[in-house]
């Protein structure tokens, strides 16, 4: 974590937020300032993406205004220092995941980082079998007889990428199952997890449960059958200090957008040794050493992974959006929001005719919770909240066969994020508690 | 535009006493040439099967089973009670004049005299993101007369 320096920072540092606090730093948020259907605005969907403050928006601005050039090229001073913040942002989000410099690729979203992973092991397949790429990458190269697990509670970007790996390799998909309590049933995974596993990706946090997976037990189940682990790390980088290196997980993904970056943006972790040896997943310019008309010849990671003219604007934005959060404190930003995850969740299950799915109030879980209202559509409970200003979720979020295994089509969900109060979590409350009164059920 | 507006009380109504819902208890009437179309809407999970009976150019029967919000089970109940009884070319103009009032944005205004019940789904159209909850059925019917009377 950055070291906090200026007394101001040291001063927030010891103090737990609240409303007050939140308030002030809402001021920073300009969309957050409007009239939805003529009621204050009260933005519960940062689970699906976040908004973004001024200095972020400004970051973008910024960069073209001053310094817009293609990076890694060309000699001339707007080149130079677009590359120079392009590679600082880099070195930025690093440091806040606590990766090394090399071991950060841009990626689009979280989901091109999965499906870059995805492709990067079938391609690893396809150069073993040609004698391509050195041992190492024999080892990394998955094939008929071998095993990919996920989890029942994935994100469908975490679950088709390996659907389609199995596909491709010929080995075979299995998956963790979850209790009713929404966590994962580790009984299970210590006998699905087996010599046959050559990949074991999971979600650190659930979208849908909020449910915050053990991830050192998992690791040490992956490593004691030398299995490679992938971190689905969209709903923890954003609300919680991660440490990729203190995880030791193999790879890990997130997304600019769902924490306050613009779209387009999105970050791999892989551990060097890894992502040196393993085959491109797209190819073409400013990832290459030599190239002939007959092969070509890449450079190490990142560029080795970044074909093609990158999101530098966004790049430097999300490393705004980084130092914004480390400014106010991701840890005082998780404990916030897990007050409000608490009382979300506490108020929910007090209302009549509410489910709401994952663990109980009172046990750990991240900031947002998913339910279930009895004799009402998702559908129409978010078109009710919508109607008092209130924006949440509302379907199957992504997460298609976690709904089934819950016995539901569709839930609603309310995520919170840094800029929400305890009064917009009562608001909330207060509206769900109308719902099926209004639609008569 | 208000939500009481959208959420009429005949639209709360239909979505909970659906007419012609159970499509797989109930059997086609005897000499009937049948169609039968199953539409999903992937962004929510709506889902409608529905089933349509003709004989003699006049649509006898429209049976549904479904899954979604209540505008969306609301529509197939009130499309289901409006249609058995028409002929095969008054429910494709009926399709098509809601299909017109529905995508307008609320420029076209619902004729009761031509869709009945139906009108009261002239609010949705507001609604971007809820007009396809009323269309779902609409597009199942439209496709399983086609079949039936192809």
């Amino acid at each position: 974590m950055t070291a906090v320096s200026t007394p101001a920072s040291l001063l927030r540092s010891v103090h737990a937020m609240d409303n007050a606090e939140v308030l002030r730093i809402r001021n920073d948020f300009p969309v957050l300032d409007q009239l939805v259907n003529g009621k204050p605005l009260i933005y519960l969907d940062s689970g699906a993406t976040s908004q973004n403050p001024l200095s972020v928006i400004e970051a973008e601005q910024e960069y073209y205004e001053q310094r817009n050039a293609a990076v890694h090229r060309g000699a001339h001073h707007l080149a130079v220092e677009a590359t120079e913040v392009f590679e600082d942002a880099r070195q930025t989000v690093a440091d806040f995941i606590g990766a090394q410099y090399e071991e950060t690729v841009w990626t689009s979203n979280a989901t091109e980082g999965l499906n870059l992973i995805s492709y990067a092991l079938s391609n690893a397949a396809l150069w073993a079998a040609q004698g391509r790429g050195g041992s190492a990458l024999k080892d990394l190269a998955i094939g008929p007889g071998d095993e990919i697990v996920v989890t029942e509670m994935e994100h469908h970007a975490n679950l088709i990428p390996w659907q389609e790996l199995a596909f491709r390799t010929g080995a075979t998909l299995k998956y963790i199952p979850i209790s009713d309590d929404g966590t994962l049933r580790l009984d299970a995974a210590a006998e699905i997890v087996g010599e046959r596993t050559k990949l074991l990706a999971f979600a650190h946090a659930s979208n849908v449960l909020g449910t915050i997976n053990p991830v050192p037990e998992l690791v040490t189940m992956a490593r004691r059958v030398g299995a490679l682990v992938v971190l689905d790390a969209c709903q923890s980088v954003p609300h919680m200090a991660v440490d990729v290196k203190e995880l030791d997980v193999d790879f890990a993904v997130f997304s600019g957008h769902k924490m306050l970056a613009p779209t387009g943006v999105g970050v791999l972790y892989g551990k060097q040794e890894l992502l040196d040896v393993l085959p491109p997943f797209l190819t073409g310019g400013s990832m290459i050493t030599t190239v002939t008309m007959e092969r070509a010849e890449y450079l190490p990671a990142p560029q080795r992974f970044e074909a093609g003219t990158q999101r530098i604007s966004q790049a430097v934005a999300l490393a705004t959006a980084v130092n914004y959060l480390t400014e106010t404190g991701i840890d005082r930003i998780h404990a916030w929001e897990t007050t409000l995850g608490q009382r979300l969740v506490k108020g929910l299950e007090a209302i009549d005719g509410i489910r709401v799915v994952g663990p109980a109030s009172g046990t750990e879980r991240i900031g947002l919770a998913a339910f279930d209202v009895a004799g009402v559509h998702a559908h129409d409970v978010g078109q009710f909240l919508d109607d008092r200003g209130i924006a949440v979720r509302v379907g199957h979020h992504c997460a298609q066969p976690l709904h089934r295994r819950l016995g539901l089509t569709a839930t609603t969900r309310a995520s919170t994020y840094l800029y929400n109060t305890t009064d917009d979590v009562d608001a909330f409350l207060d509206a769900v508690s109308g719902v099926r009164a209004y639609f008569q059920a | 535009m208000s939500l009481d507006q959208l959420y009429q009380q005949i639209i709360l109504d239909h979505s909970k006493q659906r007419h012609g819902s159970g499509l797989a208890q109930t059997d086609a009437p005897d000499g009937t040439s049948t169609g039968q179309s199953h539409q999903l809407n992937p962004v929510c999970g709506d889902e409608v099967t529905l089933r349509l009976a003709v004989s003699e150019g006049t649509v006898r029967q429209i049976s549904w089973d479904g899954a979604g919000c209540s505008i969306s089970m609301a529509s197939a109940s009130v499309l289901s009670e409006l249609g058995e009884g028409m002929s095969v070319e008054e429910l494709h103009s009926v399709i098509d004049n809601f299909r017109e009032v529905l995508r307008s944005r609320g420029k076209v205004q619902a004729d009761p005299e031509i869709l009945g019940d139906a009108a009261a789904f002239e609010g949705v159209a507001r609604y971007a993101a809820r007009v396809k909850c009323a269309m779902i059925s609409w597009v199942a019917a439209e496709d399983a007369l086609n079949q039936a009377t192809a």
